[in-house]
């Protein structure tokens, strides 16, 4: 039994018909063509799967499909607005904080969210936040540096915001 | 000027954007999608498969049997040094994850639900598990018969065998063994094993094959070695290999699973049953069993004089391949030889066995086996040192392998950095100071939690002999494309490779773009893995784009009535040296040559390495490698003598690249390496149950994460440049991988007495290990068997 969800997707109000069992990773991927994120372990446990409903990371390869009826959901491919890329992805961008890059969407939205709850976190509280993503490349000490520049360009932003 | 700068990876902006292409992403309309039954015995013969009731669910087009490849005229069997492993089972199976049956369906949830429906029916054999059990006379054999595949020039000693369990034995023979240890005054003797380990990239295994109207194969697939793909691919299918096409695009990480034949061959043949594009993704679970890190039994002994030489040793190193050989014959080879470390000692004796066992197949992963060995040797380079009295250190330095010095193989070496690596270790690790200050203040207790330091080098031979072909193609506008089958696993080759190109050229970067590997039109080139891209592909490309510089120059002697030799190419123009001000752009040069502002400029080269064949008795050979390529790690560790577990305070690696063309990338190769091996030294190793991966998910198999990070790290680039390396360059993929095992067990040493010859060190381990030192002291026993001559 297939059932309809309306949702926004990255700004934009669509809808899809999915099945009980769908999760909302295959339903990006499959249905709306969204390839950042992907599966690895399948279990919610390495973070490459992210993606964020209504402000809230979740791993998709777990997340039903059918729950997000009236949910927000923003994945990499919506970071990027006209204004060009966000803050996050910039730092990630500057600190070549990736090698294969399979593991670096997940790494990002995992970071803005670490970042609106703590805007200055210290190291040891970027490894405890991020402790579930997983990068087998390693590029984990770019990734922290990153973080690091990424809280700077975005009190930047708000200090210029509120100026 | 593009060389030794640190320019981002030319498609970071897709990168942090979700935008690179992995096959993972790809589909091809009407694609089918597939799902493997797997063995659930480990040795036993299919009696029966009923695939009725699979095949009956809507959805499914169609169950593919071993059985049911035979009415195919295709070859069965593939592999990259013996021909042994099955498209799908023929009538036995090796191992728990061994390839059954196929389901093609519409979808991968039918796929996957058809599974469950299909019943074998197996008559079980005896398996063997153990690898030294395995090499007994009477053990059970997995393979009745295996043929060599002559694929490689340096596999091509191999012979068939058949009634034995060991698929290559190598011999190295240096010098003369008993006299050594009649020389010796001390002999040490212990053994050292590794468990099974795997790689998991983050991108598993996937492939996508399509036969095209001109009755073509064309395969996607993430994979290492597209040029191998293609002609064993082509074996398999009986087509000429300019009827396969093989592309691959960016990877998801492959640490070496993703190397040779892995799921290409059935996806092929699965598309050329069902005349139907396929797509077949492996889950993390199958990876697990798809290829493992070789287990290893290390016995070692060594014979030292009073005056810190070492003058003999015997290495007895033993490789449990698994159920497949996949590439384990020439690690059991290429690393095998280097069982005895990079140093100068003059009677060495080295026996290294490939072994089948019924376990999941093992093959390349980073270090190619070199890990296993330095694990072994530089752990008893700490035993040995300490037994005597000696600094680590010191004794490393009166005996390792310098410029001109003979190794164990027989070849004198070149351009290998060693003592260089040895004093950056000294210093970052301020080694002199703690050692000398070990009893008295530099080995720290807080609390429950102890702090020490610990050291290991390693020295790694690449990938010989080996091609790598490559076209530089110049359009009339001056911008540039790279033609070469290296493939951008996360490593940053198609950034260096470009800028090798670029920096021949005297053009900016951006001017020239890296085409993806596609065998149709990228040239062969043996693999990527081994750390040789950037040496042999980079000679490739160098010399390529010096083939359409010399075009250029061609034009421009007769234009300017000069020899070639009195010009330059720079910012895209070629000047006469002596007169700058006599100068043409690359733009005028084409429109030149061809009249008109279009054509294009074609530079091609074949890079081969020189090679002299090791003799089949003694493994002497005065040109084995290349280049060698050496690594070392230092580290300060913490252990919690309550819970055992060790936490690393402070890691430094360092390799010897040769030339870095792009610090960046080298120093980023050289923190991941390290890293990764973090994992395998503390807390990696696949766990049997009768054959069967009781660990196989990530879940139950932890890597490491963000809390497994040293507190401090380093990276450091030795250059020591190689005379026929592109602009002095060597590897530097593996080089971290080298050290970290035996630097760690060597800390732990240091801090707590105790030694550890058995990978992981897990806390459990490691609290073993302090309860029973102290039974030892009580009993004063020491862990290496020593005999000391004169006092037996
Ligand atoms: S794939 Fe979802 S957490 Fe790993
Ligand atoms: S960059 Fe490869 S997994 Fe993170």
């Amino acid at each position: 039994m297939k059932k309809q969800v309306n949702f926004i997707l990255n700004g934009k109000s669509v809808s899809a018909e999915v099945a009980p069992h769908e999760t909302l990773l295959d339903l990006l991927r499959n249905d709306f063509g969204l390839g950042g994120a992907k599966e690895t372990c399948g279990l919610g446990l390495c973070g490459v799967c992210t993606i964020i409903v209504s402000g809230v990371p979740v791993s998709g390869c777990l997340h039903f499909a059918s729950s997000i009826d009236g949910e927000e959901i923003l994945t990499i491919e919506g970071m990027e607005t006209e204004e060009g890329l966000h803050p996050v992805q910039e730092a990630f961008l500057n600190n070549k904080a990736f090698q294969c890059g399979y593991c670096t969407p997940g790494m990002i939205l995992m970071a803005k969210k670490l970042l609106e709850e703590n805007a200055n976190p210290s190291v040891e509280e970027i490894k405890d936040y991020m402790a579930g993503n997983i990068c087998r490349c390693a590029s984990y000490g770019q990734i922290i540096e990153a973080i690091n520049e990424a809280s700077k360009l975005l009190q930047q932003e708000k200090a210029g915001l509120n100026a | 000027m593009a060389l030794g700068q640190s320019i981002s990876r030319v498609e970071s902006k897709s990168k942090v954007t979700g935008q690179t292409d992995y096959v993972m992403n790809m589909t091809v309309p009407g694609m089918l999608h597939v799902k493997i039954l797997r063995s659930t015995v480990p040795h036993g013969i299919i009696k029966s498969i009923d695939k009725s009731d699979a095949e009956e669910i809507p959805g499914v087009v169609k169950v593919v049997t071993g059985e049911d490849l035979k009415d195919f005229d295709i070859n069965y069997y593939y592999g990259p040094a013996f021909r042994d492993q099955p498209v799908l089972a023929m009538d036995k199976v090796r191992y728990v994850g061994d390839p059954v049956a196929a389901v093609i369906a519409e979808s991968v949830e039918i796929a996957a639900e058809a599974v469950n429906y299909i019943d074998v029916e197996y008559e079980e054999m005896e398996p063997v598990f153990d690898v030294l059990d395995s090499m007994k006379e009477d053990a059970p054999i997995v393979h009745d018969k295996v043929r060599p595949a002559g694929s490689f020039a340096d596999l091509k000693s191999l012979l068939p065998q058949s009634g034995s369990n060991v698929c290559l034995h190598y011999k190295l023979r240096h010098g003369d063994i008993d006299k050594g240890f009649e020389e010796a005054d001390h002999i040490f003797e212990d053994t050292f094993t590794t468990p099974a380990a795997v790689h998991l990239p983050m991108e598993q295994h996937v492939a996508i094959a399509q036969i095209d109207s001109e009755e073509r194969m064309n395969l996607w697939t993430a994979n290492q070695s597209p040029s191998f793909v293609r002609s064993e691919v082509a074996h398999v299918l009986k087509y000429p290999e300019n009827k396969v096409r093989v592309k691959v695009p960016y990877l998801g990480g492959g640490f070496g699973t993703k190397l040779y034949v892995k799921i290409e061959a059935l996806t092929a043949v699965l598309a050329l049953i069902v005349k139907q594009p396929v797509k077949l993704a492996l889950t993390m679970e199958e990876v697990f069993l798809t290829l493992t890190k070789h287990a290893t039994v290390f016995t070692m002994k060594t014979g030292v004089t009073n005056d810190g030489k070492i003058v003999a040793r015997k290495c007895n190193v033993v490789w449990d391949t698994g159920s497949y050989a996949d590439i384990g014959p020439r690690i059991t080879q290429k690393s095998g030889f280097t069982a005895a470390g990079p140093y100068d000692i003059p009677n060495v004796h080295i026996d290294s066995y490939c072994v089948y066992t019924n376990n999941a197949p093992a093959g390349a992963f980073r270090g190619f086996g070199v890990p296993q060995l330095v694990w072994a040797y530089e752990s008893q380079m700490d035993i040995i040192a300490s037994k005597m009295g000696w600094d680590p250190l010191e004794f490393r330095k009166a005996q390792v392998l310098t410029e001109g010095k003979e190794h164990a193989t027989g070849q004198i070496i070149h351009s290998v950095g060693l003592d260089k690596v040895l004093d950056k270790l000294d210093t970052s690790l301020e080694w002199k100071d703690y050692h000398t200050n070990r009893t008295n203040g530099s080995v720290t207790q807080e609390g429950r939690k102890i702090r020490a330091k610990g050291m290991a080098i390693g020295l790694k031979a690449v990938l010989t002999p080996s091609i790598s072909g490559a076209i530089v193609t110049m359009f009339a506008d001056g911008s540039v494309s790279v033609y070469s089958s290296t493939v951008d696993m996360g490593q940053g080759s198609d950034t260096i490779l470009g800028q090798i190109a670029a920096e021949e050229l005297g053009l900016p970067r951006e001017k020239v773009r890296v085409v993806h590997p596609d065998t149709d039109v990228t040239p062969y080139d043996t693999i990527t893995a081994a750390s040789r891209s950037t040496f042999y592909m980079g000679n490739a490309i160098q010399k390529a784009a010096e083939d359409v510089k010399n075009q250029l120059f061609e034009f421009a002697s007769e234009h300017f009535q000069v020899n070639s030799d009195a010009l330059t190419l720079q910012d895209e123009q070629v000047y006469v040296i002596d007169d700058p001000a006599k100068s043409i752009t690359i733009k005028d040069i084409i429109k030149g040559i061809y009249k008109m502002p279009a054509g294009s400029i074609i530079g091609k080269y074949v890079f081969e390495s020189h090679y002299e064949s090791p003799d089949p008795e003694t493994g002497q050979s005065k040109d084995i490698a290349i280049f060698w390529f050496p690594g070392g790690t230092g580290v300060e560790i913490e252990v919690d003598i309550d819970t055992g577990k060790i936490d690393i305070v402070n890691m430094v690696s360092v390799g010897d690249v040769g030339k870095a063309i792009n610090p960046f990338n080298v120093h980023q190769q050289l923190y991941g390496a390290a890293v990764m091996q973090i994992g395998q030294a503390l807390f990696e190793e696949c766990k049997y149950d009768h054959g069967q991966m009781i660990n196989s998910s990530m879940s139950d198999y932890k890597v490491p994460s963000f809390k497994d990070l040293p507190d401090h790290s380093d990276t450091i680039i030795v250059e020591e440049p190689h005379p026929e390396g592109p602009f002095g360059a060597k590897g530097v993929g593996e080089t971290a991988s080298f050290g970290v095992q035996p630097a760690i067990a060597n800390a732990l040493y240091n801090a707590l007495g105790v030694r550890i010859k058995d990978m992981p060190f897990t806390p459990e381990r490691v609290l073993r290990a302090i309860k029973e030192s102290e039974k030892e002291q009580e009993s004063s026993l020491v862990g290496s068997t020593v005999e000391i001559k004169g006092e037996k």
